[in-house]
């Protein structure tokens, strides 16, 4: 028994003494809970909408309030007649509009009922829904209070919804894009990395780099099989979206392609970074899994909607890649939008790229001194 | 007078404060067996990765096969062969796919290439493995392919980190029968090693300690001057003197 207390204080000490088990064993579950209470939050606030009033009367100014004194949504804009509706989506300015038509309130006083109509970027099906059943709540609230203040009106305000890009409310509408990322990400990156510490670690790498073989020849050499599998991959994925699930390509299929490419292209250099630091393959399998998989999945907004995360959450996942992309894919293929309205976000996919490989250099010329 | 393959004046390499290499001064000659001494974190391997071109001095001048390493450094890599300690070969592949991609990368045409092929494994008697992964020999056969594929392309100067680490006597043994082909063939070889009977092989070794060389020489010129029996013996007084 003896011998068995004393090994234990020897594994009490090895736990205490070691910082990677402290932060496995007390960092780790509370950074869990607090990015999955965060993170997976279906709850809607500051919802952004735009609200169309034709009226501009009494109910309609009564209902508008009610609805942005809620919580869940902030207005970000005020459409006039003759806006397109299609572009605050297109531009990805507003989840939701709000359209009350002209006369509203002679018309529910004449006819006995009218219709506000909900239009909701159904790109992000749950979203939308959640949105769309907050206001139509929110609007059927009012009713039934303002009912019971005049009984004998039998007005009835009904709630007309538009589920735009996604009719069918297909949550397949919104996996396709994200998952597409989270698999370019995790061939290009993790097993270019890998590829290249395993020369590292085998101790090849230091043949190659004896040999006539420029730097440049290695690392292209290295990078090159994996743009091509992971560009049939992209292309796969796409096909079966497409064919087997019903997801459409709206906006131009070489666009699609080209903006794949350039994701590609950048998980790649993301991986040559992390060969350039990691002594070998298990520390590369761990950054990229850690450092990408996780991240990806949670906070790129492909599964989580990015505007339900408190701001720090959010200011982290813009340096998360695949955020933008899925942004970029979510465009082309729902809402068919050209390179005009996801300029931004393809420029900032350009600017990773240039640093990630800006970066490997930088690292492989120290090395060499 | 014969021809020098390589050269060296002044070499200084430092990391950060560190100096790894503290002025090295010597010379290799065409065809001699050039044994790189000294114990673990002496700065060899500091030194030889440098005539590899696989890293950069921090000062001083080195020529290898005849060309500036700072200025000619793709020559230089055209002209050497490099067998690292961690071996060469990939285990995923078979021989003749390893012979044909470093033929690949040293410009060897295919029939050359073939012709070689057949003569390196008729010599180790390895025609048997042809087709099997490297990673299913015995290590004794892989260190002697390595070594093999090393000097494929023939070149000037072959570099040796610690070729023979982790074998048996006897297999360390046969190792050196090759090392001596290549000698007698007129390529030069420059090979560190810690294990001191390995020395007594050699035409001439260099001691390094503490990133000096503290002496170079034949094995029989050292042994008289320190007047001892073999190398170890020197190594050891070298090493105490400094105590």
């Amino acid at each position: 028994m003896k011998q068995f207390i004393g090994f234990l204080r020897k594994e009490f000490l090895h736990i205490f003494r070691d910082p990677r088990t402290m932060i496995i064993i007390f960092g780790i579950p509370v950074v869990q809970l607090m990015l999955f209470g965060k993170v997976i939050s279906t709850d809607i606030q500051n919802a952004k909408i735009a609200i169309l009033d034709q009226s501009h009367d009494n109910t309609t100014q009564r209902i508008t309030s009610k609805l942005l004194s809620s919580g869940y949504f902030v207005l970000v804009k005020e459409m006039q007649v003759g806006d397109d509706v299609e572009e605050v989506f297109r531009k990805g300015i507003v989840k939701m509009v709000v359209n009350f038509g002209p006369n509203f309130e002679q018309n529910l006083e004449r006819d006995g009922k009218e219709d506000v109509q909900l239009l909701a970027d159904a790109s992000d099906p749950n979203t939308a829904r959640i949105l769309t059943s907050y206001a139509g709540g929110i609007i059927n609230d009012y009713v039934k209070k303002e009912k019971l203040q005049n009984i004998e009106l039998p007005n009835q305000i009904k709630v007309e919804v538009r589920m735009l890009y996604n009719e069918g409310l297909k949550s397949v509408y919104m996996f396709v894009p994200g998952i597409m990322a989270m698999i370019l990400m995790l061939i290009s990156a993790m097993m270019t990395s890998i590829s290249i510490s395993k020369e590292k670690e085998l101790g090849t790498m230091e043949v190659l780099l004896a040999s006539p073989l420029k730097p440049l020849q290695i690392v292209l050499g290295k990078v090159t099989p994996y743009l091509l599998l992971s560009f049939i991959n992209a292309l796969t994925i796409i096909l079966l979206g497409v064919f087997v699930f019903g997801v459409p390509i709206k906006g131009s299929f070489i666009l699609l392609m080209g903006e794949s490419f350039l994701f590609i292209l950048m998980a790649l250099s993301l991986g040559i970074l992390i060969s350039t630091v990691a002594p070998n393959q298990m520390v590369a399998m761990f950054i990229s899994l850690l450092g990408l998989m996780l991240p990806t999945i949670l906070l790129s907004g492909f599964i989580f909607p990015i505007q339900n995360m408190p701001l720090p959450l959010q200011i982290v996942s813009n340096i998360i890649p695949p955020r933008w992309f899925i942004v970029i894919i979510r465009n082309i293929m729902l809402k068919g939008t050209g390179i005009m309205f996801i300029w931004k976000e393809t420029l900032v996919l350009i600017f990773m790229s240039f640093t990630f490989i800006a970066l490997s250099i930088k690292n492989f010329k120290i090395r060499l001194e | 007078m014969e021809k020098k393959v390589i050269e060296v004046r002044n070499l200084v390499k430092k990391f950060g404060s560190f100096v790894a290499n503290d002025h090295l001064n010597f010379d290799v000659y065409k065809g001699e067996i050039f044994g790189f001494l000294g114990a673990n974190g002496a700065g060899k391997t500091t030194a030889m990765k440098i005539l590899c071109g696989l890293s950069s001095p921090t000062s001083g001048e080195v020529k290898v096969a005849g060309f500036d390493i700072y200025k000619e450094t793709e020559k230089v890599k055209r002209n050497i062969g490099y067998m690292s300690q961690k071996f060469s070969l990939y285990e995923d592949m078979t021989i003749s796919e390893n012979i044909r991609f470093f033929s690949g990368i040293y410009g060897i045409s295919p029939k050359d290439r073939k012709e070689k092929q057949e003569e390196l494994l008729k010599d180790l008697g390895l025609e048997s493995a042809k087709d099997s992964l490297i990673g299913s020999l015995p290590l004794g056969w892989k260190q002697k392919l390595a070594f093999s594929v090393a000097i494929f392309h023939d070149p000037k100067i072959v570099f040796l980190d610690e070729p023979t680490g982790g074998v048996d006597p006897i297999t360390r043994r046969k190792f050196w029968d090759l090392i001596y082909e290549a000698s007698d063939r007129g390529i030069t070889v420059f090979v560190t090693t810690h294990y001191m009977d390995e020395a007594e092989y050699c035409n001439r070794v260099s001691i390094m300690n503490e990133g000096r060389i503290e002496a170079l020489d034949t094995p029989e010129n050292l042994k008289q001057q320190y007047g001892v029996k073999n190398m170890d013996e020197v190594f050891l007084k070298i090493a105490r003197n400094k105590e």
